[in-house]
């Protein structure tokens, strides 16, 4: 029964992207466009199953950079929203910085991330948190203030200290909204990844698929390029649906008062 | 206690700082109370002065009566006033020379119109904001607010369990002495539900536990049945009667349905629109369980009706 559900649901979903794929290749078939700029879907097809080994093997510093990233982004935005919420001049000192930093071009900062951090995952890292923080700090700070002066007032005639209004109230009503900043934060950080990988060099042999991208592009490998491109279209997918699973695991009231449940 | 003083603030001195009055949280100063009893009594109408001096006549009995533990539980407001800013800046005047007092065990209602600064009393007496004049003399208070504001993310349980928890309990006994109150009001098998699984009489129940397991003896209940359908809130009378003869609490209740006020309180004060005063203040004395009907409690209805129009006449 509810597999059956599931598949309708599905279902509009997989006839888009049959409908897209379809004219996509017809496109590409009736000649209008050089396949070294646009492959067809069938070649892009052909060359995900001819390359899937080195795809994969190209996915893992990726997903790695991405899974962690988004990890550090949630630690340190939740943790530095918190510090904000208490502290007003904290705020004022911060907030600014916090929202400078999203123009400042990760280019600009490249060559230092490698002068601190040398050629290994770590300033890909960086550049990753750097980015999704960004989304989680202030979807949190608006979550901690979500919470009803009512309520507040309540917990103070129930004698609560100020940790204790954190805990019981602010806290558990910013969860679901900093889990919302993750998977805002999701979508960048996918690019996110791609621009670490262009933007600082690599030593070793599966590098990323950012990287692999680059270097099939150069090598006009269309095809393979946007095979690499399609597994990050997917990896992106199945992370976002999973952070929307941590959230109905972690923050069930949210879930179920959005009245999204069927 | 020295009141506060506040050279140079406005004139209605809006938020908080007591300028002639102080707060006291607990205790009475003999000397003080008569020298405030003196004030109190130069300038008032006729129906105040009235229901001061009934008020001094109970609080001497009161005292005579009570011992140490139950003087604490004892409220006394006294020519209080409290103004707060409005949307356009200007002020509002919430209360004016409010005096009212409930002995220890007493339930006192108070009733008057929507907007008569009856949510502002309470937080006055609970110690969220302070008079602007007078006094306000009782033991810390629990607030069990018009909204019930249990916390979603808690099950019944353990919203019921918040004030033990935070008085550090550990969360096993907290839920366990939660959990004995269930059964009393009728919530048992509800304990793990979460609270937007409860209708709205068993959401005001777990939230009248929390209140009462804040263990104050003195608990201020906002409008608590305001949002429920006339046979629940006939249920919920009910039941506050028996949770309140099985564990004496002194209560004001402040309510704008002069017929619940009549039916479970033992005094009755009618406050006027706002800005908030004492209209009139009834003594209800038939016997518990009181039915609506009894000729008494619909003759003591009218009265306190009688007194809300005319307060809103003025």
């Amino acid at each position: 029964m509810r597999s059956r559900r599931r598949a309708v649901e599905t279902l509009p979903a997989v006839v888009l992207v049959i409908v897209l794929l379809g004219a996509w290749e017809a496109y590409v078939d009736l000649g209008s466009v050089n396949t070294l700029v646009l492959p067809a879907p069938h070649e892009i097809a052909a060359s995900l199953w001819n390359n899937a080994g080195l795809l994969a093997a190209n996915l893992r510093p990726t997903a790695e950079e991405v899974v962690l990233g988004i990890a550090l982004a949630l630690a340190s935005g939740f943790a530095l929203a918190i510090a904000i919420h208490l502290s007003p001049m904290l705020r004022r000192a911060v907030y600014p910085l916090a929202v400078g930093s999203q123009a400042v071009p990760i280019a600009v900062i490249a060559a230092l991330l490698i002068f601190w951090w040398g050629f290994g995952i770590l300033p890909k890292l960086v550049v990753v948190t750097l980015i999704c923080f960004f989304p989680v700090l202030v979807t949190t700070v608006d979550g901690l203030a979500t919470v009803d002066p009512e309520q507040l007032k309540l917990l103070r005639t129930l004698d609560a200290s100020r940790w204790q209004v954190l805990r019981f109230a602010e806290l558990p009503a910013a969860l679901p909204a900093a889990i919302s900043g993750a998977r805002i934060a999701l979508t960048v950080a996918v690019i996110g990844a791609y621009i670490a990988e262009s933007q600082t060099a690599t030593t070793g042999a599966y590098a990323g698929l950012g990287h692999e991208i680059n270097a099939d592009l150069t090598a006009l490998q269309t095809p393979r390029a946007y095979a690499a491109a399609l597994v990050l279209f997917v990896f992106a997918i199945a992370c976002f649906y999973t952070l929307a699973l941590l959230e109905r695991r972690l923050a069930p009231w949210a879930h179920r008062s959005r009245g999204e449940h069927r | 206690m020295a009141p506060h003083t506040n050279p140079g603030a406005d004139p209605l001195n809006l938020w908080g700082n007591a300028r002639e009055g102080s707060y006291v949280q607990t205790g009475l100063d003999p000397g003080l109370e008569a020298e405030r009893e003196r004030e109190t009594h130069t300038e008032r109408t006729d129906t105040e002065r009235t229901a001061q001096t009934a008020s001094v006549a109970r609080a001497q009995r009161a005292a005579h009566a009570a011992d140490e533990l139950q003087a604490e539980s004892a409220v006394r407001v006294s020519a209080v006033s409290r103004a707060y800013a409005g949307e356009d800046g200007a002020p509002v005047r919430a209360l004016t020379d409010i005096t009212l007092h409930a002995a220890p065990g007493e339930l006192l209602a108070v009733v008057g119109p929507s907007g008569c600064g009856k949510t502002t009393l309470l937080e006055l007496i609970c110690g969220l904001q302070r008079p602007d004049a007078g006094t306000i003399e009782c033991a810390p208070a629990a607030l069990m607010p018009q909204r019930d504001l249990l916390l979603p993310w808690l099950s019944a349980v353990d919203n019921a369990a918040l004030a033990l928890r935070i008085a550090r309990v550990s969360r096993a006994q907290a839920r366990e002495r939660a959990a004995e109150m269930f059964a009393e009001l009728g919530l048992a098998g509800f304990e793990q539900a979460r609270p937007d699984q409860l209708s709205g009489g068993m959401r005001q129940r777990v939230a009248f536990v929390r209140t009462l397991l804040s263990g104050k003896r003195l608990l201020c209940l906002d409008e608590p049945f305001g949002a429920l359908d006339a046979i629940t809130r006939a249920e919920m009378h009910a039941w506050l009667m028996d949770a309140l003869a099985r564990e004496p609490r002194t209560v004001v209740l402040v309510t704008h349905d002069v017929e619940e006020a009549v039916v479970l309180a033992d005094r009755v004060a009618v406050i006027s629109p706002r800005p908030g005063r004492v209209v009139q203040e009834l003594e209800v004395t038939p016997a518990r369980p009181r039915v609506r009907t009894d000729p008494d409690v619909v003759g003591l209805r009218e009265q306190a009706l009688a007194a809300l129009e005319q307060g809103s006449a003025r």
